[in-house]
């Protein structure tokens, strides 16, 4: 049972989509999780239909059997200033510091202390217990940098441990890892059935392993019905086009004939895609990993859309808890 | 499908051609088929009579093999292939090894060396957020000034937002510009100037907080390669600023590409306004991966009903045919007005010619050998429930082409001043040449009617 689970895929693939699907899935009976960005895209106020997130942990959603949702928006800027805070007490210094500089260096230029803070903040949320020592949340989505660059973010906290051999961002890359690299993360990622978003997963999968960061499981997203086969379209193609035409007609449909052809294009373009997503399928199946596929919203992605996906992963179980 | 009244068609073809177009950026958000968009220009480009060259960022494995680039370089190759009078070649963009050059380029032996060494440096061009970007535009530069090519085309790097790809330059710019690196330098050189002293206080305080933070040893490596680097920020600077401005001189063009849904729309939108900020020339928009439909007069809602109709199973005879009489003569349920409807049409059917029946699809003409089986296979398959699949398929596409036209016409609503080229969906993905052209061709035709 992952308690954070990191949520990639390739851009276009829906990932925002899915880790809030996936948080308000993950929230039920009475369940409270946390939905992060990491990204400054404030993808997730979109998708709720709310308000730009500020840099607070704020209610957006409440989910079946009364679990929560929270929302996060991690800025690297303030996590920074509030880290510095917290350890050093700098008050106004660290508006000095902004002045000159130093916390853009440290955010944009210096490599990787961007997103030793990002993750250190949501590892942070991970951790975290109230007063009678419960976790504060039962668990941390996050909507994570693309398949491309996931391995590197989670894993530059090494690299920073090793740039910076001693001090507090070192204990701190070192806690991080520690967190990561346990069965309490889980690093799903979430693809199409198209050939590029599939080959972009098998690689991050093999880039996820050999940094040994655990991998979840496989999404596959906006998965649309097969309606036809190839056997029938073909059939239909073929010598029954007039019998189809009748048929259209007796549906009482206008000019069947000029339908015809379109309809038997259309067709033909579905068992061409049908073909490839099964050449597809079997890709994804040889990657030994548990898949999950969730249907296509037709009327293109909303809060019930939302609300209809994260009941779709409900039903897959308790894959997920 | 016809575009929105609003929107002006982008021309692509007379953009190749001008030989004043010199660079064409495409830019937008992942996913939306940017890299594949600047390769099927440079097709169309090289094949039209251009000589150019496309510098792509990442891209597919299958996609570079197309463009026999599938080895990191770092040098445009030709790419084999090409027909007519032009000239293609392609590279892909090797980050640390662009930044090394650089350094080797602009430091004397012994600094380059120290420079390469350099922990925060090896970290730092193996791809801190922004290198990429800032390595593209350092890339874009050089091969401008080689001016062997002319016509270059830029994929931009899957960017976490849009705005890093325009940043880069001025980010490292402000930077070297900074305080922060003059203390990073010399943190000595500082004292006792005058109007600086209250700083100072803070700045020696930052020093010391910075070194806690960090660890002395990253401190010291980071000013060791800020100092050894300090000759060839003049030049990073002059160059990024000399990139910028290219990048807003009339030869070159901006073309966002999008998908037609929200939220690459979104960003598409972010972008377009962020180029006119900046004062960079925008060409249009490419609407990648648009749908269309033969039969768009018949609607989702009618494919829907009429599929459904057939479905009700008052029709259960295996043999077509047959059926469709008994449903035309006798429908049970069904409005005497469809009946008349079916007589109207078969008078039309009759009418038309046997070549307006011919498929322009090759699937399975009759004559196929697998045919046959594929038919007997399908016996099961009545001719109701495979029109009734036919039309449930329309229903589903006229429902994709709604959404579509509804996310564009808000785009268009916001931005009836960029001109749109659509670009019709394939099936499958492109890994060839032939791929690559025929996104070209209907990139050219920009409208996504099939």
């Amino acid at each position: 049972m992952s308690r954070f689970q990191v949520v990639s895929g390739k851009g276009g693939t829906g990932k925002t989509t899915v880790a809030a699907a996936l948080a308000l899935a993950l929230a039920t009976e009475g369940k409270r999780t946390l939905l992060v960005e990491v990204e400054g895209r404030q993808g997730i106020a979109q998708l709720f239909e709310t308000e730009a997130l500020p840099y607070e942990e704020r209610k957006i959603a409440v989910a079946s059997g009364g679990g929560e949702v929270y929302a996060l928006a991690i800025d690297a800027e303030r996590a920074l200033l509030d880290y510095l805070q917290m350890f050093y007490k700098l008050g106004s210094a660290g508006r000095a510091l902004k002045k000159i500089g130093a916390i853009d260096f440290a955010t944009t230029i210096a490599p990787g202390v961007r997103d030793v803070l990002l993750t250190g903040k949501a590892c942070e949320a991970v951790r975290r217990r109230d007063r009678q020592g419960r976790f504060t949340y039962d668990y941390v989505v996050m909507d994570a940098p693309p398949t491309g660059r996931i391995t590197r973010f989670l894993n530059v906290n090494d690299e920073v441990a090793g740039l910076a051999k001693i001090g507090p961002i070192h204990n701190q890359a070192q806690a991080v890892m520690r967190v990561l690299k346990s069965p309490e993360t889980a690093v799903h990622l979430v693809t199409l059935l198209e050939e590029m978003p599939v080959q972009e997963t098998a690689d991050g999968i093999t880039e996820l392993k050999g940094a040994e960061l655990p991998v979840g499981k496989v999404i596959v997203n906006m998965v649309r019905p097969h309606l036809l086969d190839e056997a029938a379209v073909r059939a239909a193609a073929g010598d029954r086009r007039k019998e189809v035409a009748k048929t259209l007609a007796a549906a009482g449909l206008s000019a069947p004939t000029k339908l015809v052809g379109p309809l038997l294009e259309q067709a033909a373009e579905h068992a061409q895609r049908v073909e490839l997503e099964r050449e597809q399928r079997g890709v994804l199946a040889k990657l030994g990993l548990p898949t999950y596929e969730l249907p296509l919203i037709g009327e293109g992605m909303d809060l019930a859309g939302l609300y209809r996906l994260a009941a779709e992963l409900r039903s897959l179980g308790k894959a997920f808890s | 499908m016809t575009l929105h009244p609003a929107a002006a068609p982008l021309a692509i073809d007379p953009l190749l051609d001008d030989p004043a177009t010199r660079i064409i950026v495409c830019c937008g958000s992942g996913g939306v088929g940017k890299t594949t968009t600047a390769a099927a220009l440079g097709v169309r480009a090289a094949e039209r009579g251009r000589k150019a060259v496309v510098l792509t960022i990442d891209p597919a494995r299958r996609l570079a093999q197309s463009m026999g680039i599938d080895s990191l370089n770092n040098t445009p190759r030709q790419v084999k292939g090409v027909e007519g009078p032009g000239e293609l070649h392609a590279m892909m963009l090797d980050m640390k090894r662009t930044f090394d050059e650089i350094v080797e380029a602009h430091a004397d032996k012994d600094r380059a060396r120290a420079i390469l060494e350099n922990p925060f440096y090896q970290s730092l061009s193996a791809g801190f957020a922004g290198t990429q970007e800032y390595m593209a535009m350092e890339k874009l530069g050089q091969l401008r000034a080689r001016d062997e090519w002319d016509l270059i085309i830029v994929d931009t790097p899957p960017s976490r937002s849009a705005l890093d790809f325009l940043d880069a330059p001025k980010r490292l710019g402000s930077f070297l510009d900074g305080k922060f690196i003059r203390l990073l330098m010399a943190p000595a050189k500082m004292g006792g100037r005058a109007g600086m002293k209250f700083l100072n206080v803070g700045m020696s305080m930052m020093t010391g907080t910075l070194g806690k933070l960090l660890g002395g040893q990253f401190l010291r490596d980071v000013q060791t390669f800020v100092t050894a680097m300090d000759t060839m920020f003049g030049g990073f600077r002059t160059r990024a600023d000399a990139t910028y401005r290219l990048l807003q001189a009339p030869g070159t063009a901006f073309l966002v590409v999008a998908a037609p849904e929200r939220d690459a729309l979104r960003e598409a939108a972010y972008f377009v306004e962020r180029l006119a900020a900046e004062e960079m020339p925008l060409a249009g928009l490419v609407l990648n991966r648009v749908h269309g439909s033969g039969a768009a007069r018949l609607s989702a809602e009618r494919a829907r009903a009429a599929a459904e109709n057939l479905e009700d199973g008052r029709i259960v005879d295996q043999e077509a045919g047959k059926a469709v009489e008994r449903g035309g003569a006798a429908p049970d349920g069904s409005s005497p007005e469809a009946s008349g409807t079916y007589e109207a049409t078969e008078a039309a059917a009759a009418a038309e010619s046997p070549e307006d029946h011919a498929s322009p699809d090759p699937a399975a003409p009759a004559s196929n050998p697998t045919f046959a089986q594929a038919s007997d296979a399908r016996s099961v398959t009545t001719v109701e429930q495979l029109t009734a699949g036919l039309l449930h398929l329309h229903a589903e596409r006229m429902q994709v082409l709604a959404r579509e036209r509804r996310t564009r016409d808000r785009f268009t609503a916001l931005h009836p001043e960029v001109a749109v080229a659509e670009v019709a969906a394939l099936p499958g993905d492109v890994h060839d040449l032939a791929g690559l052209r025929a996104v070209g061709d209907r990139l050219a035709d920009g409208r996504a009617t099939t």
